[in-house]
């Protein structure tokens, strides 16, 4: 029921000089001063130059976007497989069990991430919970080193992400029509393969939609790796706040920040287009 | 599938204790009487008490409230106009309009922080909770439009016109039939956008100025410099009000 008048245009015209003003205009400027210099008191001298473009190929920075990148699939990977069973057993569940374990799951979602990465502190710390419980029974006479390292940025990337990929799996899981699997089962298919040949390909849509919802987050990520991680953790995203909030270099902070966002959604695109997942619903 | 069920089970059990155990922990050693806080040294309310005579948290936690506010309001307001031009009519620049839409919820955070951090110091705007507010409205109002925009979609169509050719106005027919109906929706989404401005801290963080520190930005100083058990009872009660927050909008979205 598409009604073409002036109506939409008026509906549309605040919420769009909004976004126009203060999100695209942003951008563009980002866009803008990736191609300028720092100047020598951490202004932005407007001397054209893609310096700061040929900057990032030093190996210490794509270093820095390897990591990133590992990071980031390493994580996804995991959440999917973490978040497979249980999004297909609330799937599967009684209806009135659905909605507690659903809540259950999107509890930790709005709860805050900041709280949520500091519990890992708590427990991975020199002092903290784990290591004075194996000290405590005697596994171990000296503290580990668990805080300020991979695994522990790992451990907070899929702790705190988990919920994204379980959410969308469930409501592509949920559609998915139980006489189906017993149609595979009677025509004598192994479990192996009425996983393979049923129930992943209807829940492709799922899984696209929940490998994007964690790994966007995670390639861009700060806060994990910035509490989590040492020195020798370090994202993209400690990179640009570096650049932008210690360093001031905002030149070369947006120019870290476009091919981050471009190098984002081009990965978004192809991955849409390769898998073949139209809708995302 | 029915003999993994077993495996399955465990697998699920032990996805939520993941989940679970890390802030079960945190709220249990918020009552610990001890400043080397991973040791139970015996109950006390003591890292409670002290949070709430900590003046600067309490004040951070007043302005995290009143961005999250504003910011809601406006959010909802844009969101609701956004959902209900993209549903029904058409307007020339659709196309582009919903792409450039999706951007906020798309790109990576961090983007976002940077680019209004330059826009803001650029036209001279000095970075207060104006622009931190300005900032969360426009991460949150695609979201809120989402949301709308599916409620809004399952809604019969019949009935607005049904009240149009009983003689109601095209707003009265608004005011009365689809916006209640849109309500629930509605609520949801606010809420939502409530919690995304609540729990922001990247965009807050870039875009703090003096004096204008919302809680996670501090709660994130703490987290650099002393870790105190005062964190955990924060945290407890963060998790509490999340926790009323998500059963409110899944009972008011359930309608």
């Amino acid at each position: 029921m598409k009604v073409v008048d002036r109506k939409g245009f008026w509906l549309v015209l605040p919420p769009a000089t909004s976004l126009f003003l203060f999100f695209v205009l942003p951008l563009v400027l980002v866009f803008a001063v990736s191609f300028a210099s720092r100047g020598t008191y951490g202004g932005i001298e407007w001397t054209l130059t893609l310096q700061n473009y040929t900057s990032i190929l030093d190996p210490l920075y794509l270093r820095i976007f390897w990591r990133s990148l590992w990071i980031a699939v390493l994580t996804t990977v995991l959440c999917l497989l973490l978040g497979f069973p249980l999004a297909y057993l609330i799937a599967r569940a009684p209806k009135r069990w659905q909605s507690l374990l659903l809540l259950l799951i999107i509890i930790p979602f709005w709860t805050n991430f900041l709280v949520r990465t500091y519990a890992w502190m708590f427990i991975l710390r020199t002092e903290g919970l784990l290591n004075t419980i194996l000290l405590e029974i005697g596994l171990i006479d000296q503290p580990l080193n668990l805080l300020f390292t991979d695994t522990a940025v790992i451990i907070g990337l899929v702790y705190g992400y988990l919920p994204f990929m379980v959410l969308p799996l469930y409501a592509a899981l949920e559609r998915l029509d139980p006489a189906l699997i017993e149609a595979a089962g009677d025509l004598y298919a192994s479990s192996r393969q009425v996983f393979t040949r049923v129930i992943l390909p209807l829940a492709k849509p799922g899984v696209v939609a929940g490998c994007l919802l964690v790994f966007i987050p995670t390639i861009g990520a700060y806060v994990t790796p910035d509490l989590l991680g040492g020195a020798r953790t370090l994202m993209i995203g400690n990179l640009i706040q570096q650049q932008y909030l210690v360093i001031r270099d905002w030149p070369f902070g947006s120019a870290l920040s476009f091919v981050l966002m471009g190098g984002v959604l081009v990965g978004v695109w192809y991955y849409l287009k390769t898998s073949g997942a139209k809708s995302l619903g | 599938m029915m003999k993994n069920r077993p495996w399955l089970a465990a697998a699920s059990l032990a996805d939520l204790l993941f989940l679970y155990m890390p802030i079960v922990i945190l709220i249990v050693f918020s009552f610990n009487d001890s400043r080397l806080s991973a040791r139970w040294q015996g109950f006390s309310l003591q890292w409670y008490s002290k949070l709430f005579s900590n003046e600067s948290l309490l004040s951070s936690a007043t302005n995290s409230l009143v961005v999250a506010a504003v910011s809601t309001t406006m959010a909802t307001v844009l969101g609701v106009l956004t959902a209900l031009a993209l549903e029904g009519r058409s307007f020339r620049g659709q196309a582009v309009f919903e792409v450039v839409l999706l951007l906020p919820i798309v790109i990576p955070e961090i983007m976002m922080g940077v680019a209004m951090l330059l826009f803001f110091v650029m036209i001279g705007l000095p970075l207060s909770l104006l622009t931190i507010i300005i900032a969360h409205i426009i991460f949150s109002f695609p979201v809120v439009a989402l949301i709308v925009r599916a409620r809004l979609r399952k809604l019969d169509p019949r009935l607005e016109e049904a009240a149009l050719d009983l003689g109601a106005t095209r707003w009265h027919a608004f005011r009365r039939i689809t916006l209640p109906l849109l309500m629930p929706g509605i609520i949801g989404a606010a809420l939502m956008a409530f919690t995304l401005s609540l729990d922001d801290f990247i965009i807050s963080f870039f875009l703090a100025g003096v004096g204008s520190t919302t809680l996670p930005v501090k709660v994130y100083g703490m987290l650099k410099t002393t870790v105190t058990p005062e964190v955990n009872a924060l945290s407890a009660v963060l998790v509490v009000i999340s926790m009323v927050l998500v059963t409110v909008a899944t009972w008011v979205q359930r309608k």
